[in-house]
Formats: structure tokens, C-alpha cells, sequence
């Protein structure tokens, strides 16, 4: 398999009041196109921080991220906003829905940013929610969803626009268990059937065997021997 | 979906809010299209440039005796003048009754002020004839539902009937003068100045001014000094000005209209600044965690930043238009009213400078909120609780 991901001595730092704080020194890792993976560790680790470098709303402070052999850590602001809307899928924990939209204009929100008609949007917005399972919910607003019906949107809108790259931050943390597995599968299908990238944060051991490998990360350093295998 | 629908969603996420907003952007739109308007019909009165008027240098209540009249009528470089005093005139009641009513000399008028007294010869000819009679504009008779032929019984705060010792005096309507926008004799009331001053009690024998044609209006001001210096050091000095200066001179005796309204307008708009400013400022921090989402999804922070301003700009041109229609509506049931004074009708420029000013409110209101999302890092706006 092709790296999808390069992360090659990666540092980054945050300044809280006076003191500096290192989160990641020297981080290399790589990811494979079609991979699955489960980053766990306890807070403070660096996970969340590691989601937002892979998905370019936050940058190095040095080293180089390569996102299917181009380097965008040194992307300017534009090229990296349309970088991510075009190649990464965001799965919050708290789904993060636009109140005032229905499911469908939710899911519709990064089609804005491309050239497809209203038609074509209709179209893929129609695909999406059918994935997911919620193509009766369209006209539906978030408050009128479960929670675990809203996450289902979120995954909608984040597959939308066909991008290679999943990131989801705690994507069941805010679910009872049934529900979660039931979101974890909806992943899996995801990962399997149209071979999508996955990289998923979590605390929760059950929802990480969903994966296909778990990648722990403590002090801003992964077990060399799991990033080996 | 597109942006509109997104700005418009986001526009009536708090209904209340939003309407108490248009509300009081509505208010200060409406003060500010009675304003203008109101200026724009003290400022848009038919005016020639030949034509001038001799008034008392003391100011236009102080009369001038009728002596006066022919001296200026005789003066090299008048083509013909006339003379018209204020009747103090209202019918049944004040202040509802209130109208300009003016004695003037038939004949002369209709020369000095012809382009705006197109009416029938025949009711021209009875009133020139009959020493009694009466014109009206018409949205005045239309008010009071005069007919041509009634007979009209008008007062006077000021003068006094000698034949009967009331107040009245009894008028025949002999025609209706239209008054398309900017005429001259919007809400006016003609009658006999010989009528008036032969029943007067006092004020026998004086004129109130002298509105009068020169040749040319290159001779203006060689007519002008050559009156005014005629009567200088007599008893009754004079100053002689053009129509359009002279307009401008009787709406300053309401006091300082330009200011009145900038004061009036700017306070209220002041006001609406501080309260759609504080409140947009406070709709789009409420939403600090969606703007990181969209700037997640891949919305540019130009595209944000156009959004915000655009959510304010949609605001305040909701308020703007609300707050014009409502204007009109009101001038146009006002002008329905009829009555006396300069008929304020809804002036379309009013239109131009409320999309300037709605525009301004939009941007002002709008840009700080805008360029705060513009400037939100995505981790930061995650991370705000």
C-alpha cells in the first residue's frame, strides 16, 4: 500500500502565559491509503493536536506533513483551506451541525465550496444521508435528531465531497454504547467498502477495536513498536 | 443553498431579536425620510431666476406700505410685479383649519406667477371679476370638500372684520388651482387684496411684499440694489433677493432645518449604531465554535468575513426599506390630508441617500464582528468555551 501520510520530524509547541509548552518533538509517522487507525492515550497527549496538523487547520512548527506525496505544511492559507475542503472529512464529538440548517444543509455545506450544480449537490447530499442511513431525515434540523442521528449527519458531511481522509475526534463520546457501535460501523463500511482513510481519536478501547490497528500516543510520542508493525 | 441562504438563515436564528433590531433600524429610517423629505419640499418650490422679491429688511412680518408697490413696479429693469399679504387664514378651527391663505392682486399675480396657475379662463375670469371670490388649491378644497360655486366662510388670527366686527369673512369659490410637486401655490388660498383691505381694521394700505419679474436675470442685482437703496434710511427699508433666496430666508424663520435635521437623524442613528454594532458583535461570538466549523470545511476567511458583513448589511437594508416604505406610507396618508403649508410628498431621493446611509450602518455595524471571524484560528475557536 501507497503512505497516504508522512509525518517527518514534526515539532510543535504552545505558549500558555510565559511558559512554553512541547507537545510533539521530533514526531515521525506515516499512514497508508485504506488504513484505519485508533490513536489513544490520555489527555494532554497530543491527540487532538495531531488530528489538527493531519488536517491542516493548525501547522507545524517545524518538520514536513506530505498528504499523498505533496508537502502542505508550508501551503499558504487559501491553498490550505481549499487543500482540506477538498481532501479531508472533519467528524467532531459533539457533531458540530449548524443549528439553523436541516440535515441536508448541513450535509450540502462543503458542496458550496465546489462547482457542482444544485442539482448535482442535491444528488450527493441524497447519496450521502443514504450511506448513513438518514435519507428520511433530510428536512430534519439537529434538534430534531438523536444524537446518534445527528453524528450520522456529521459523517454525512464529511463524506460529501469524496474526500480520502477521514479525521474524527472522540466520534462516539458523546453516545451510549448501542448507538456508538452502531456510528463505529457505519466508519468500518466506510473504510472497507469505498476505501476511505480513517484516523480516529479515542478513549474508548471498544470503539478502537473497530480499527485495524491502534496507535497509543503519550507525551507526544508514539509506542515505536506499534508504528513499526 | 449559497450564501444568501446561509446569511439569511443565520440573520433569523433569534427571530425576536432580529425583528426588535429591524424595529428600531425601521424607526430611525422613518425619522430620516420625514426629514428629507420635509427639507426636500422647502428646498424644491418652483422657482425662476427672474424672478424677485421685496420684503421689509426687518423681516417678512413687517409690512410695507402700498406706496412701495408702485415704486418697485416703476423701477428700470421690473418687468411686472405684484403685492400679496398674509391673511392669517383657517377655516373653522385652528390648528386643523390652518391655511396660507393670501390677499394678492388678481391681475399682477397671474402674470408674476403664470406657469403655475394653468386654470380654466372662465374660473380665472370670475375670479378676477368678482371682488370675493376665492381660489383654492385643489388638494385644500379637496380637504374641506369645497365645491366650485360654495360659498366659504374663512378666519383670521389676526385681522379683524370691519363690516361685521367677527373674525370671518365670506369667500366664493371660483376654481381650484392644481398643484403638481413643486408648485408654487401648494396649499394655497387666494383672495382680493381690495376686498381684504377695504375690511380690514387695521393694517390699511400695506402690502406684506413684492414678488416681481425682472427683464433679465443678468439685471437681478442692479434691480435689486437699485430698490433697495430707493428706500434706505426711510421708515420702511427694504431687501430684495431672489425667489430661491427668499425660500430659503421664510424656512429659516422655523429655525435651522439642515440642522435640526442632522441632529435629529444623527442621534438616532448614533443610537441604532451602538445597538445593532453591540449586537452583532454578540451574534457572532455566540457562534465562534460554527465559524470554526465552516473554516474546518474549507470556507475561506474572506468568504466568512463576507458573510458576517453581509448578515449585517441584509439587517440594516431590511431596516432601511421597512423604514422608507413606512415614510411614504405615512407622507402619502398626510398628503391624503391635504392642508396648508408646503405639501411634503415622499421624495425619491430619500431612496439614494437611505441605501447610502443603510449601506454605511451594514458596513460600520458589520466590520468589526466580520474581521473578528476573519481573523478566528480554528483551533482558538475550538478551544473558546
Amino acid at each position: 500500500m501507497t503512505d497516504l501520510i508522512r509525518l517527518t520530524d514534526v515539532e510543535k509547541s504552545y505558549t500558555r502565559g510565559k511558559e512554553k509548552i512541547a507537545i510533539f518533538d521530533k514526531l515521525t509517522m506515516r499512514i497508508e491509503q485504506g488504513d484505519f487507525v485508533a490513536i489513544m492515550g490520555p489527555s494532554g497527549s497530543g491527540k487532538t493536536t495531531l488530528l489538527n496538523l493531519l488536517g491542516g487547520t493548525d501547522r507545524p512548527d517545524k518538520g514536513s506533513i506530505e498528504f499523498d506525496g505533496k508537502n502542505i505544511e508550508k501551503l499558504s492559507e487559501g491553498k490550505l483551506t481549499a487543500w482540506r475542503s477538498a481532501n479531508v472529512g472533519f467528524i467532531f464529538q459533539f457533531y458540530n451541525l449548524m443549528p439553523i440548517l436541516t440535515a441536508a444543509q448541513n450535509v450540502e455545506l462543503p458542496l458550496l465550496l465546489t462547482r457542482l450544480s444544485p442539482k448535482q449537490r442535491r444528488e450527493n447530499v441524497a447519496t450521502a444521508l443514504k450511506i448513513v442511513g438518514l435519507e428520511d431525515r433530510a428536512k430534519h434540523r439537529p434538534r430534531e435528531l438523536s444524537g446518534g442521528q445527528q453524528q450520522r449527519v456529521a459523517i454525512a458531511r464529511a463524506i460529501v465531497s469524496d474526500p480520502k481522509l477521514l479525521l474524527a475526534d472522540e466520534p462516539t463520546g458523546d453516545l451510549d454504547r448501542t448507538t456508538a457501535d452502531e456510528i463505529l460501523s457505519t466508519l468500518q463500511t466506510l473504510n472497507r467498502e469505498l476505501g476511505k482513510t480513517i484516523i480516529m481519536v479515542t478513549h474508548d478501547a471498544e470503539a478502537a477495536k473497530f480499527a485495524k490497528r491502534t496507535l497509543h500516543l503519550d507525551k507526544g510520542r508514539f509506542d515505536e513498536r506499534e508504528l513499526a508493525a | 443553498m449559497n450564501d444568501l441562504t446561509l446569511m439569511s438563515k443565520n440573520l433569523w436564528r433569534k427571530p425576536v431579536r432580529t425583528i426588535l433590531l429591524i424595529v428600531s433600524i425601521t424607526i430611525a429610517f422613518l425619522i430620516l425620510t420625514l426629514m428629507l423629505s420635509f427639507n426636500h419640499a422647502l428646498n424644491n418650490v418652483n422657482t425662476l431666476p427672474t424672478r424677485m422679491v421685496t420684503l421689509s429688511k426687518i423681516n417678512f412680518t413687517e409690512s410695507l406700505p402700498i406706496a412701495h408697490y408702485d415704486r418697485i413696479a416703476r423701477t428700470e429693469g421690473v418687468a411686472v410685479a405684484t403685492h400679496m399679504n398674509w391673511f392669517g387664514g383657517y377655516y373653522q378651527e385652528m390648528p386643523r383649519g390652518f391655511l396660507p391663505v393670501f390677499a394678492i392682486d388678481p391681475e399682477t399675480y397671474f402674470q408674476v406667477y403664470a406657469e403655475d396657475l394653468q386654470i380654466p379662463a372662465a374660473q380665472r375670469d370670475a375670479f378676477f371679476n368678482e371682488r370675493t371670490a376665492m381660489l383654492a388649491a385643489a388638494p385644500v378644497a379637496e380637504r374641506f370638500g369645497w365645491r366650485v360655486g360654495q360659498r366659504v366662510p374663512l378666519r383670521s388670527n389676526i385681522f379683524t372684520n370691519a363690516t361685521t366686527g367677527a373674525d370671518t369673512w365670506e369667500f366664493t369659490l371660483v376654481g381650484t388651482i392644481p398643484t403638481p410637486a413643486g408648485s408654487s401655490q401648494t396649499g394655497s388660498v387666494l383672495i382680493h387684496y381690495d376686498y381684504y383691505n377695504e375690511t380690514v381694521t387695521f393694517g390699511r394700505d400695506r402690502i406684506g411684499w413684492v414678488p416681481f419679474l425682472t427683464t433679465s436675470a443678468q439685471v437681478n442685482d442692479r434691480v435689486a440694489n437699485a430698490i433697495d437703496q430707493r428706500f434706505a434710511n426711510s421708515q420702511d427699508e427694504t431687501s430684495t433677493q431672489d425667489e430661491a433666496t427668499f425660500n430659503k430666508s421664510f424656512a429659516a424663520q422655523l429655525g435651522n432645518i439642515g440642522l435640526v435635521i442632522t441632529l435629529v437623524v444623527g442621534a438616532a442613528f448614533v443610537a441604532i449604531l451602538l445597538i445593532v454594532g453591540t449586537t452583532m458583535a454578540l451574534a457572532v461570538r455566540e457562534r465562534t465554535k460554527e465559524v470554526g466549523v465552516m473554516k474546518t470545511l474549507g470556507f475561506s476567511s474572506d468568504r466568512v468575513l463576507r458573510m458576517v458583513l453581509g448578515e449585517s448589511l441584509l439587517l440594516s437594508f431590511l431596516g432601511a426599506a421597512f423604514g422608507v416604505a413606512a415614510g411614504a406610507g405615512l407622507l402619502s396618508v398626510l398628503a391624503a390630508g391635504g392642508g396648508g403649508g408646503p405639501q411634503i410628498s415622499f421624495a425619491p431621493i430619500v431612496t439614494l441617500w437611505a441605501a447610502l446611509i443603510a449601506m454605511a450602518l451594514g458596513l460600520v455595524t458589520g466590520l468589526p464582528p466580520a474581521l473578528q471571524a476573519y481573523r478566528m484560528r480554528i483551533v482558538d475557536a475550538f478551544a473558546r468555551r
